[in-house]
């Protein structure tokens, strides 16, 4: 489903992803776990289609397709969502016409009319519903004033009610209480089933323990370093990351 | 992928001519001959049947206006015009005046109907009520048709075009003209006053709530024509009003000039809400062609606890150069403007308000949001002061700026004066740009970039949005997407 072969990443003449190649199948929850600034977001950012970034080498294949040349808007339409790391405030939009507008443009890209008001509010309010948001939420402007948890939390929702292909999840478990964590975990766990993969990238074990991954890949400066099962997870909680900082250069 | 940052890169290729409203109606048109003099000035007074008085006041106004230099204090430039190459009265031959529904040219019904102006006085459509609009329409140097004048006149609102006010009651209008506005305000105002020719007449009776919205659609349609419509709002006692102003005109290669006067009157208690959505031709993407807009609207609190309240938003215009203000007199009175300015292309804005505090306990409140785009400026000017006698005088002035691109401008210009003491008087202003983490944000979500800019303009503007009649609202929020389309690559 999501290929990365070999991918060279810069930007202002620094170096920052040095040749990455990870593979996620259809159905597969994979995991990537690593240090601070080993290049996790970048990658998220990269995969997305943020501009700021020079790729130098290598491709990224999204059901055999190449998406490098493809803006962002078209990779979402594609069927790739991303759960930023740090959500954007985007003031005076309800999140309710956020979320409308987001749904209703890939919806028109992939030749659909636009959702029937009856139809996006009951998919709205049954989503919300399980992940413990309050209606009164979605009608104040999208993250603005929003605790970290809540803006985390409004990231499961857009993912529940987009149903991408292919999902990134970049540290979405920071600022999450324990509790908001199994909401969290429990979103995406209802998502699961052979057509959908997600790459879950986060610094802790502990969300693991709730969405246990199918592969778990370390990363450090810039690359994997190291690919296994859940077990990987649980040696890096014991032994921290200090034999890969050291190990890869 | 094109976000802001390559927006540098397509300014040089911006395309404002998204106008949708730029064709011409074909139609025969009676021309004054080209320039201005006592005659011409003559000449539209006996077009419209004057009086004496009103002939003799638009004289004294032309020989002030002789003496007197354009204003050259703005931010705004352009080539100097001359006013003797402009027709100054241009009127549809087949219906020279305002007329009932059936004996307006259907040439000119089209118009409205292409321009999505309801002249019809439909209530129902399609099984629904929907809310009732009365409009004046005003094409070039006249008012072609008023709609609802005869539910109105039930209650015992006037509303009609001016030139039919000054016949049928001409002590209203003898009364209020010039009171607001005098003949001698400014260079524009003075030129507006020796050569008016249409514009819309209210009056509201003490104690009459005006049962629908009143509206005047304004269409420059004649070349090397000048459009100069003068407005006349009165709420005696008592009485409310919610009035709009709407205005297009035809993509043409020249400028045209376009310099309107408005009055407001409030008598006691009275409230005049006015909206405005001005989207008269810009100019192409060269900065060629588009229309100068010079008003001066001006607003009177005269009587206590009045309320006057400007709504603006100004997409269109080559040039604008523009202050709806408010004489705060009665006591307790208040003043409200509410404004979005966008400027996209070459398009350059001076806008802005002046609250004037005279009486005690008076209040007034700014909320005035700027968008620049392309190589276009856009500048705030305002000014508050409060007179030595208006103690407890307040006033609450937010003006945040937007902008899209590095190729563009936004100012601030605040004047404030206090000669009182007691007069409390905030200010707040941001500058901010569309940030490229917002827009990606965005896009992400499957939005693409117009849609995008537009989601996260729309969200800067919306408080000002929220004071428009509802009716309008969701017009105004399309008309805002079509002119920044084009302003990100
Ligand atoms: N815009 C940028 N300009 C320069 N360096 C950057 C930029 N963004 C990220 N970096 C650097 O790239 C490295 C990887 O950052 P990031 O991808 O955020 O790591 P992670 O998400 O794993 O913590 C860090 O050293 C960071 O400082
Ligand atoms: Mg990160």
């Amino acid at each position: 489903m999501l290929k990365i072969n070999n991918l060279h990443v810069e930007i202002d003449g620094k170096k920052i992803l040095n040749g990455l190649t990870l593979h996620v199948k259809p159905g597969e929850v994979a995991a990537i776990m690593g240090p601070n600034g080993s290049g996790k977001s970048t990658l998220s950012y990269v995969v997305a289609g943020k501009e700021d970034y020079t790729v130098t080498d290598g491709e990224i294949l999204l059901d055999g397709v190449n998406i490098l040349e493809m803006e962002p808007n078209e990779r979402a339409a594609a069927g790739l969502f991303l759960a930023f790391q740090y959500p954007l405030e985007i003031p005076g939009v309800a999140t309710m016409t956020f979320l409308k507008a987001a749904m209703n443009a890939q919806r028109k890209s992939r030749g659909e009319g636009e959702l029937s008001p009856g139809d996006f509010m009951k998919a709205v309010r049954e989503a919300a519903k399980a992940l413990g948001i309050d209606p009164d939420m979605l009608k104040r402007p999208l993250n603005v004033g929003f605790s970290g948890g809540e803006k985390k939390r409004m990231e499961i929702l857009q993912m529940a009610l987009l149903r991408p292909k292919m999902a990134i999840l970049d540290e979405t478990d920071s600022g999450l209480d324990i509790d908001a964590l199994r909401i969290v975990a429990e979103g995406v766990n209802a998502q699961r089933d052979p057509r959908h993969g997600f790459l879950v990238i986060t610094h802790y074990q502990r969300l693991l323990d709730h969405i246990v991954p199918d592969t778990v890949h370390v990363m450090a400066k810039g690359r994997i370093v190291k690919s296994g099962g859940p077990e990987i997870a649980l040696e890096l909680e014991k032994h921290g990351y200090a034999e890969y900082v050291g190990e890869a250069a | 992928m094109a976000a802001v940052k390559e927006t540098v890169e397509t300014v040089k290729t911006i395309d404002v001519d998204q106008y949708k409203y730029g064709f011409v109606t074909e139609i025969e048109t009676e021309l004054a001959p080209k320039g201005l003099s006592e005659d011409i000035v003559r000449f539209i007074s006996a077009k419209k049947g004057e009086p004496q008085w009103l002939l003799d006041w638009r004289l004294e106004a032309f020989r002030r206006w002789q003496t007197m230099t354009e204003p050259t204090w703005s931010r705004v430039h352009y080539p100097a015009i001359d006013f003797q190459d402009l027709h100054y009265y241009a009127a549809p031959k087949r219906t020279p005046g305002p007329k009932s529904l059936d004996e307006v040219d259907p040439e000119l019904l089209r118009t409205y109907e292409k321009l999505g102006i309801p002249l019809r006085e439909q209530e129902i459509l399609a099984g629904v009520e929907i809310s009732k609009v009365a409009v004046d329409a005003v094409f070039d140097s006249v008012s072609v048709v008023t709609t609802f004048k005869a539910e109105l006149a039930k209650v015992g609102v006037i509303f009609c075009a001016i030139s039919e006010a000054v016949r049928e009651h001409p002590d209203l209008v003898r009364k209020y003209l010039g009171t607001v506005v005098p003949t001698s305000d400014n260079f524009y105002a003075t030129l507006n006053s020796a050569v008016f020719s249409d514009g819309s007449f209210v009056y509201i009776p003490p104690g009459v709530k005006c049962p629908m919205e009143l509206s005047t659609y304004f269409r420059i349609n004649e070349q090397k024509t000048g459009q100069f419509e003068r407005t006349l709002i009165i709420a005696d006692k008592g009485a409310y009003v919610s009035y709009l102003e709407g205005c297009t005109a035809p993509k043409r290669d020249e400028n045209q000039l376009h310099a309107a006067v408005v009055e407001l009157v409030a008598l006691d208690d009275a409230e005049i809400k006015y909206s405005t959505v001005q989207n008269w031709y810009p100019g192409d993407s060269e900065g060629k062609g588009g229309i100068y807009n010079f008003v001066t609207k001006r607003g009177d609190c005269r009587g206590a606890r009045s309320k006057i309240s400007w709504t603006q938003v100004e997409t269109g215009s080559a040039i604008t150069w523009k202050y709806p203000s408010c004489i705060l007199r009665g006591e307790g009175s208040s003043g409200e403007f509410y404004s979005i300015a966008i400027s996209n292309g070459h398009q350059q804005v001076d806008s802005g308000t002046k609250m004037i505090h005279l009486g005690k306990n008076t209040t007034s409140k700014i909320l005035a949001k700027g968008i620049a785009a392309g190589r276009s400026d856009n500048t705030y000017r305002g000014q508050v002061s409060a007179h030595r006698k208006a103690t407890g005088a307040r006033n609450f002035t937010n003006c945040d700026s937007l902008l899209i691109g590095d190729k563009c401008g936004a100012h601030t210009i605040p004047y404030i004066e206090a000669k009182n003491a007691s007069a409390v008087f905030e200010h707040e202003a941001t500058t901010s740009k569309i940030a490229e983490d917002q827009l990606f944000y965005c896009m992400q979500r499957g939005l693409d970039e117009e849609e995008a800019v537009a989601l996260i303009v729309n969200g800067f503007v919306k408080d000002v949005l929220q004071q428009l009649p509802m009716e309008f609202a969701v017009e105004a929020q399309k008309l805002i997407a079509i002119s920044l389309e084009g302003s990100v690559g």
